[in-house]
């Protein structure tokens, strides 16, 4: 076997392993490390595995896409107490190019918005401003910006590929120029 | 070359089994001294029934495990868990063991953090869920 088919067939099958054979796989709360089996009343908590079988499985984190789940409309989270309040969705990107040697950032605010509120990252984490913020890996990986949320309960930071996800020399020229999307 | 690569898939395998628990939020700052185990908090159950912003918003809960000074108290007042734990929406708070329901001595920590993972200084309860995965 040629080393590239090897490769590709170690790809593949770790992909395949990701999507079938991990999802679906999650602990029974009394083997999960945390809880205490030998409390009576854990029979009574749900079961990760049936909760989070059926929304749409991820290869990290806890191996469910948060995002498609809600954007497929597999969960309906409420967006206040009441349930009655419309969540303030906001369809920009940030375009972050002080990345190498890693491939730009570019932050999408909709899966963004659609959990979460503007206040609880604008002013009090970041500027409102493009290259105001001066964050880098060092500060995320402590748990500051990004790393708030990213690496506690969002998708992990062993996922780099999700965030630095924009190739330089594949930007338009005017993006390139002014190093946003659109606002 | 086969057996290298069936080696890859099933370290694969067992690096991605058994996450269930990632963000689960362990809250002990008063349970082991009041003789109690420490909370579990899974977000994984809470974030199918309300967006993020219901408790990191509107309730007022910081994105810091330990970080509220949370008690028994406030819960009752219809602070933070109480908003919801008051047996109108979620259960209410004489169902102990359902929220009181980790390994005593289990400090308060959010489960397998990226930070948890690559630097932290293995914590009993930590080795243990290590071992368990491997």
């Amino acid at each position: 076997m040629s080393p590239i088919r090897a490769i590709s067939l170690v790809i593949v099958l770790t992909v395949f392993a990701s999507a079938v054979l991990g999802a679906g796989n999650w602990q029974p709360l009394k083997n999960d490390g945390l809880h205490d089996p030998e409390n009576p009343a854990i029979e009574i908590l749900q079961e990760p595995g049936e909760a989070l079988g059926v929304l749409v499985p991820d290869s990290a984190g806890n191996k469910v896409d948060w995002v498609r789940s809600l954007q497929e409309g597999l969960i309906e989270p409420r967006p206040s107490l009441d349930g009655d309040e419309e969540p303030n969705i906001r369809d920009t990107t940030v375009l972050m190019k002080n990345t190498y040697p890693l491939f730009y950032v570019r932050f999408t605010h909709k899966p963004h918005t659609q959990w979460m509120s503007c206040e609880a990252c604008h002013d009090r984490i970041f500027v409102p401003q493009v290259d105001a913020n001066p964050i880098n890996m060092g500060k995320i990986l402590e748990g500051e910006y990004c790393g708030l949320c990213h690496g506690a309960v969002s998708f992990p930071l062993t996922e780099c590929n999700r965030c630095h996800n924009t190739n330089p020399a594949t930007l338009g020229r005017e993006e390139a120029a002014t190093g946003e999307g659109t606002q | 070359m086969a057996m290298a690569l069936l080696a890859v898939l099933f370290a694969v395998i067992y690096i991605e089994a058994a996450r269930a628990e990632y963000g689960d939020v362990v809250i002990n700052e008063f349970s082991d001294d009041a003789g109690m185990r420490p909370v579990v908090f899974p977000h994984w159950f809470h974030r199918i029934r309300f967006r993020c912003k219901v408790c990191h918003g509107d309730l007022g809960f910081k994105f810091e495990a330990g970080g509220n000074g949370i008690n028994m108290l406030k819960i009752i007042d219809g602070e933070y868990c109480g908003a919801c734990h008051n047996g109108d929406v979620a259960w209410s708070i004489e169902n102990c063991d359902l929220c009181h329901s980790g390994t005593l001595n289990t400090p308060t920590q959010v489960h397998h953090s990226t930070v948890q993972k690559l630097v932290a200084t293995p914590e009993p309860a930590a080795e243990a869920a290590a071992e368990g995965e491997q």
